[in-house]
């Protein structure tokens, strides 16, 4: 198992905006380089983009979250 | 008259300093509160009192109405100053204030309302006699607007009417973008402001962003404190700001004035307020929009009028008249406002948290540096950019500019990037210092490249 984690410290979200679908679920499919969340840093949104593909399997932090930098956002089953 | 004894500061960073400062000086105390991120914050420790109020996350904190106002409360406050950004511009916290029977340092919720609707205001704008730019009413659907379109004449500016300070704009050149973009500006508009209502105003070419700060009491005096000139932006948010603004004539001056004057009495504006238009190479003046709160570059104001604009605003809100009349504001000398933020201007204007290793702030005749942070605080992910204002007078625009340029080479910051390499770089360039650059200048300049700072 590996895990998904964050460049930049800030606050973290699951999805595109507050209306739209998570950008992915628990338990989906996702491909190296596909966007798994944002990260709000002094205003600026910056994608979370997966290293490598895999089963997503459980996400540690909510929607709207404060995550440090290097921080563990999922875990990844190779 | 309200003496005011105790102020709520509902901000944070050089702007609830500023506040409490101006507090202290008219014999007020001052209420600090803080989220988690900046518990152990200079402004924080310089106030009288001071309540946490939630995680850092600013949505969690410093946009908590109910936090705030539990915290005005509590603690004895009769006022509560919202600064600038997270709740200056929300009705219902200047609503909510009222009720609570605390006095609302700004105008009333209804003139927020009324402004903060930039369709709406426009309209006002019209009522007053104050000149808008060719453009529509609110619209919903996309037929009309390319109807409207037409009339108007390409490019035009898509704009959310609950957008404002250069944000839910989109520019189109063709009916064939318009089409395309319009119903996605709408959904956009939905999510970031909660109303997806669109108009449109013909882009103005060439343009300069002129504002004009007036001054409201309750007594029925309004006044201005002339202009402001903003125009070197990137992604319509500004990084240098001059008053007066460089080769305006003095009739273009009156005019501007006049109109925002005009359009605050029309309002029955109380309080600071900003009042934005563009002003083309023609010279024609178009109202933009109006902010209902003390603007980040209010000091350059306050280096040519040598008006305390903080001290009126707490003034006025204690219910006294204005300490002056407009045949006392004069204009003296030239200031000119750098931001300098975190950010990383050699990789894109990149955000640049971290930890302030070195902060030597610059001094010296006409030098005046707005911070809320001191050497070894950590800049966190949490809030805006903003490290310091770098706000220089002179008796004219040369030897501002010039104490400017030194300010920059005495001033060491470490330990995070920022923007006052590329400031560097502007005070030196020939045609920022020839003056009146529009507000396309700058990213045109950032794209020819190289700015890298001369070196010596």
């Amino acid at each position: 198992m590996t895990t998904i984690k964050t460049a930049m410290p800030g606050v973290i979200y699951r999805r595109p905006s507050p209306e739209e679908e998570p950008f992915v679920r628990e338990g989906e499919t996702i491909e190296e380089g596909q966007t798994i969340a944002l990260v709000e840093v002094m205003k600026n949104f910056n994608e979370v983009k997966a290293d490598q593909s895999g089963r997503l399997t459980r996400f540690l932090v909510e929607d709207g979250d404060e995550v440090a930098i290097s921080q563990d956002i999922a875990e990844l089953e190779d | 008259m309200n003496e005011l004894r105790r102020v709520l500061v509902a901000n944070r960073g050089e702007i609830a300093l500023r506040i409490i400062r101006a507090c202290h000086t008219a014999g007020i105390e001052a209420v600090s509160v803080y989220s988690t991120a900046d518990e152990n914050a200079h402004w924080v420790r310089l106030a009288d009192e001071a309540r946490h109020i939630g995680a850092s996350p600013a949505h969690k904190s410093y946009l908590n109405v109910d936090a705030v106002l539990e915290a005005a409360v509590d603690t004895g406050a009769d006022a509560v100053h919202p600064g600038y950004g997270f709740l200056s511009e929300n009705e219902a916290f200047a609503r909510a204030v009222k009720e609570r029977g605390l006095i609302f340092v700004g105008p009333s919720a209804e003139v927020i309302a009324a402004m903060g609707n930039k369709s709406h205001a426009r309209r006002t704008a019209v009522e007053a006699g104050v000149p808008v730019a060719p453009g529509t009413g609110p619209l919903t659907d996309v037929d009309a607007a390319l109807r409207e379109a037409e009339e108007i004449g390409y490019p035009v500016l898509i704009k959310a009417s609950a957008g404002g300070g250069g944000r839910g704009i989109r520019p189109v050149f063709s009916p064939d973008e318009l089409a395309e973009v319009f119903p996605g500006a709408g959904a956009e508009a939905a999510a970031a402001f909660g109303d997806g209502t669109l108009y449109l105003e013909r882009a103005v070419e060439g343009a300069r962003h002129i504002e004009v700060q007036v001054l409201a009491d309750t007594h029925g005096n309004a006044v201005h404190l002339f202009e402001r000139d903003c125009s070197v932006q990137r992604r319509r948010q500004k990084l240098v700001e001059e008053a007066p603004a460089p080769g305006l004539s003095d009739a273009l001056r009156s005019e501007v004035a006049d109109a925002a004057v005009r359009l605050a009495r029309h309002v029955g504006y109380v309080g600071a307020g900003t009042v934005e238009f563009l002003v083309g190479p023609d010279e024609a003046v178009y109202f933009m929009e109006m902010n209902t709160r003390i603007q980040v570059e209010h000091p350059i104001t306050e280096c040519v009028t040598g008006v305390d604009m903080v001290a009126e605003q707490l003034r006025i809100a204690a219910g006294a008249p204005l300490s002056f009349a407009q045949s006392d504001v004069v204009l003296n000398g030239a200031a000119v406002e750098l931001r300098i933020n975190a950010e990383d201007p050699e990789r894109d204007f990149a955000p640049t948290p971290g930890t302030l290793d070195a902060f030597t702030v610059p001094g010296g005749p006409g030098v005046r540096v707005d911070t809320g942070f001191v050497t070894g605080d950590t800049i966190s992910p949490f809030y805006d950019s903003l490290l310091a204002k770098l706000i220089c007078w002179g008796a004219d625009r040369s030897q501002a500019l010039a104490r400017a340029r030194q300010a920059l080479e005495e001033w060491e910051i470490a330990g995070v990037s920022s923007t006052k390499a590329l400031h560097r770089y502007l005070l030196d360039d020939e045609r920022f210092r020839a003056g009146a650059v529009d507000t396309r200048w700058l990213e045109h300049r950032l794209c020819e490249g190289p700015w890298t700072a001369p070196q010596g």
